[in-house]
């Protein structure tokens, strides 16, 4: 039928100039009210619109100039003033024409005036004219006519309120006619397939689908008219436009038409004929994609449902979810070799319905991951990456409606839709569901919840058979164990006993995590119990006991928060004599040292749990560790530190002025080595700083009554300081010049004081 | 006027899952021009956070830091004002206001921000300003029991600087503001 391209600019140039030609002749017979003139051109234009040999597109070309001129045409028509001759007669006049199409053309042009001038009733026009249209049944060329029918009929039918209802007209007959257009149209439409060598079929139905809005809008313009209300569109319309779709057994036109039904129709509508829409889903043919048609009115009526909270209840009363669930069924069950991907996104769409219409129906949902869960039973192993992301899409909705993970752990097909994940898609989905508990603030407070949610996060807790530890990337590690560290701190109960039991399976799970894992959240686990210890004062924890694949540096730490935590003496004692231990073991690196040893003084200090034995034991070894640190500077302030040890402020703390003071002298020999071996190696001055802190802190204890520091040595101190820094004014150590004044200065406030304070430094001469 | 934010102690992921809801919807930015953080934060996903806030951001090393590269202490200027930043773990007896004093005196600062208590403390003694924004998360402390998450923000301005400390009291965040001013003939230099 149609050869090349270039032949079809071709005949359609040709096409364009005949009705070009034709059409200046038809004016110039318009002009000067010739109605043969105008009759004779105007149908030799026409004649243009006869040609098949070409394609839809170009062919609508072609109509569309002519439909210029016919409205042209129309107007003279119209005019009975200019021509004499009464609408009736003309009617009848046209039908002379010597070919069909133009013959017809015509026909419907002065019809349309016909029923304007009301001389007969607009339903007997109607009826005539889709009637005669049968005499082209040539698929593109009737689809045109008709459409030309539909377009000039479309506001003269007799719908309510307009000017052509009348009597014996009646919306009924509006509804008719455009119905008969309509199925008249679709069969041409669906000729069109089996028309030509059976090579072309694809560029067919591409000319097929460029035709589609034709037919459809004749749905369209019924959705428009006024007087088809529910009870017309429930008892005539929809059976008779389903008949039809359903009866022509083209697959390109039922799919059309279903989703157009769909589109064009109101929401209500659909809602109270469900199950008749439904119904003719399993009466399509099988290549139609159902699925889509599905999915499409289950956007269309969650939308309904979310646009407005009074439509809900329409939803409950037609029992629209088990309609459409049965619906689905039916549908997956038939088509066997349907992809995984497309029953995914069905139930995706069920279940986007079931949030939106029925959120508290948790059994709903439930349902619809169930019936998920059987459709993924099938398959042996799920590849499809987007059906992968259906399912995630599909799992990440009830998290998203409900914002409390707690409603979503209730689900229990849930889990089970989780195990069909690959275990990346696994492992994203356990993030999404931390993601979301952290963003809602979610507290998840029973130990059965987090049993069922860490059985959801397995993914991410342990190493999952047939994972790819390799391939692990370092950074996304580091993220998905700080989530779960952070989770941790979500899961809380105020009952201790609950939260006992909550922190038991946490560790269950965590200890299974392997060496890699434990550093992140063993830490986490240890806090939220030594919260719950705090709370139960006085009972023992043996919760920290398991941390031997975490970093030394960690244990340490924790065993001294640990220690501090702890009211009993002999556990106390046991956890600072194995932070020793890993002291000494395990801690190499010097900065590290220096820092364990500020966290053993520092909490030691704090402590008043031990009695004097053990007290002086642990102390001793504090300063014996801090003596030995391996730079001299980091030793003489670990030791002036350990004074502290010796003072407690509080009303029954030790307080022994003369350790203080050996302490303090200590870290004054080690200043002065350092400074000998400063002067050796360099020359010059060492850390004459270190003295300056040395002497704050004989300040400290004078101030605070240790009667063994006496003014005298403070006073020996400051000169020994100014001393170290004029021997060394080569090289001017400006921040302890600062230092030192600030400190001066400090003494001289304290003297004016007045006062008892004033008068214990009065003795410190400057 | 210039703001900087004093906080520190969030202890994140291991005593706290992230800041109260209420604390991270005020901190927006493009308002607060420097932060200074005590330490503690403990993970990099922090310090970005914080880096989104203000690109001027100073921090010292506190016991849990991931990071060993920050500093044990640092000083910095703004306006007329010398600060200093030390975690406080270093500094025994933890909490001690004469010890830290003594910090304040090594480091020759008119204001000392510290952290390690998670409690809230502005001091005004003879050498300067100690504050301590306490815990930005509340987080759990041998120091304390109840920790209400808190941090400090500054508004500094000529000789004068104002303290608002912002603590979140049983679901409310609670303000209360400190007037400092330091003498034109004081201490620093």
């Amino acid at each position: 039928m149609l050869n090349g391209t270039e032949d079809e600019e071709k005949w359609l140039a040709e096409g364009i100039a005949g009705i070009q030609h034709n059409a200046f002749y038809m004016h110039r017979a318009l002009d000067s009210n010739n109605l043969r003139e105008a009759l004779k051109y105007s149908a030799q234009m026409l004649s243009e619109l006869r040609t098949s040999k070409l394609s839809p597109h170009k062919y609508y070309e072609l109509y569309m100039r002519a439909f210029d001129e016919l409205k042209r045409l129309e107007l003279f028509f119209k005019d009975d003033s200019k021509h004499g001759v009464s609408v009736v007669d003309l009617y009848e006049l046209v039908q002379h024409a010597g070919n069909i199409l133009p013959r017809l053309y015509l026909l419907c042009t002065v019809g349309s005036i016909y029923i304007k001038s009301k001389e007969a009733p607009a339903k007997e026009v109607l009826k005539d004219l889709v009637e005669m249209c049968r005499g082209v049944q040539h698929p593109i060329r009737g689809l045109f006519l008709r459409s030309y029918l539909a377009q000039i009929s479309r506001d003269k039918l007799p719908d309510i309120g307009s000017e052509y209802e009348g009597d014996a007209d009646t919306v009924m007959d509006a509804v008719d006619f455009v119905l008969q257009n309509f199925t008249e149209m679709n069969k041409l439409w669906v000729r069109m397939q089996h028309q030509g060598p059976g090579g072309v079929r694809e560029k067919r139905e591409k000319e097929r689908s460029e035709l589609q809005d034709l037919v459809g809008k004749n749905l369209h313009v019924l959705s428009q008219i006024e007087g088809v209300d529910l009870e017309m569109y429930k008892e005539t319309v929809l059976p008779r436009v389903l008949e039809q779709v359903v009866n022509c057994k083209d697959d390109l036109a039922q799919y059309y038409l279903m989703d157009c039904i769909i589109q064009v129709f109101p929401d209500e509508y659909h809602l109270q004929t469900l199950e008749t829409l439904l119904g003719a889903c399993p009466q399509l043919q099988p290549t139609v994609d159902v699925k889509t048609v599905l999915s499409r009115l289950m956007d269309r009526l969650s939308n309904y449902a979310a646009s407005s909270a009074d439509v809900l209840p329409e939803f409950l009363q037609v029992e629209a979810f088990s309609k459409l669930s049965n619906a689905i069924g039916k549908v997956i069950e038939a088509q066997l070799d349907m992809p995984a991907v497309g029953a995914i996104t069905l139930y995706v769409s069920l279940l986007t319905f079931t949030l939106r219409v029925h959120p508290d129906r948790l059994d709903h949902v439930d349902q619809v991951l169930g019936a998920c869960v059987k459709k993924l039973s099938n398959i042996p192993k799920l590849e499809d990456s987007r059906a992968m992301k259906q399912v995630v899409a599909l799992l990440s909705a009830p998290l998203e409606k409900y914002n409390d993970i707690v409603t979503a752990l209730t689900l229990s097909n849930y889990p089970r839709v989780m195990d069909h994940l690959d275990i990346g898609t696994n492992k994203l989905m356990a993030m999404v569901i931390i993601q979301s508990i952290m963003k809602n603030n979610s507290c998840i407070s029973t130990a059965d919840k987090v049993e069922v949610l860490f059985e959801l996060i397995k993914g991410l807790i342990k190493d999952i058979d047939g994972a790819d530890v390799d391939e692990l990337d370092e950074e996304d590690f580091k993220e998905e164990q700080n989530s779960v560290a952070r989770l941790i701190h979500m899961l809380y109960n105020d009952e201790p006993e609950e939260m006992l039991k909550i922190i038991c399976i946490v560790r269950k799970h965590t200890m299974v995590g392997g060496p890699k894992r434990l550093p992140f959240t063993v830490s986490s686990l240890v806090f939220s119990a030594l919260r719950l210890l705090r709370q139960l004062q006085g009972q023992e924890g043996d919760i920290v006991g398991e941390e031997a694949s975490m970093t030394p540096n960690k244990n340490f730490q924790l065993l001294t928060q640990a220690a501090n935590g702890c009211d009993i003496e002999h556990v106390a004692y046991e956890f600072f004599t194995q932070a020793f231990v890993l002291y000494e073991e395990e801690i190499a690196d010097s900065k590290a040292q220096v820092t364990a040893i500020h966290l053993i003084i520092g909490t030691l200090q704090r402590m008043n749990v031990f009695g004097v034995e053990n007290r002086d034991t642990l102390t001793h070894k504090a300063t014996g560790y801090s003596a030995r640190l391996l730079k001299k500077a980091d030793q003489c302030r670990a030791v002036y530190a350990c004074s502290h040890l010796f003072w407690v402020d509080d009303q029954d703390g030790i307080k022994d002025g003369e350790r203080v003071l050996l302490c303090l002298k200590r870290a004054l020999r080690i200043a002065n080595a350092a400074q000998q071996m400063a002067n050796v190696a360099r020359g010059s001055g060492g850390p004459v700083s270190l003295f300056v802190e040395i002497l704050n802190k004989y300040i400290y204890f004078f101030e605070k009554g240790n009667k063994q520091i006496t003014s005298s040595a403070i006073q020996g101190l400051i000169e020994l300081i100014n001393t170290e820094m004029q021997s060394d004014s080569t090289n001017p150590d400006s921040v302890a010049d600062a230092f030192l004044a600030s400190t001066l200065r400090y003494i001289q406030f304290q003297k004016q004081k007045g006062g008892v304070m004033g008068e214990k430094f009065e003795s410190i001469k400057l | 006027m210039v703001l900087v934010l004093a906080i520190g102690d969030l202890h994140i992921p291991h005593r706290a899952p992230d800041l109260p809801p209420k604390f991270k919807s005020m901190l927006v930015p493009g308002k607060i021009q420097h932060i200074i953080c005590t330490g503690n934060l403990c993970i990099k996903e922090v310090h970005d956070y914080f880096k989104t806030l203000c690109p001027d951001l100073h921090i010292t090393r506190g016991e849990y830091d991931e990071d060993s590269h920050y500093p044990e202490n640092k000083t910095l200027t703004i306006g007329q004002f010398k600060l200093g930043i030390c975690h406080g773990h270093q500094v025994i007896p933890w909490g001690d206001l004469d010890s830290l004093a003594m910090v304040q005196r090594q480091l020759d600062v008119d204001i000392l921000v510290t952290g390690h208590t998670h409690q809230f403390k502005a001091y005004k003694h003879e050498g300067g300003v100690v504050i301590n924004p306490g815990s930005a998360t509340g987080a759990f402390s041998s120091f304390t029991y109840d920790v209400n998450p808190s941090f400090v923000l500054m508004d500094i301005d000529g000789l004068r600087v104002v303290v608002y400390v912002y603590e979140l009291i049983d679901g409310e965040v609670k303000v209360d503001k400190i007037d400092f001013k330091k003498t034109a003939t004081a201490s620093a230099h």
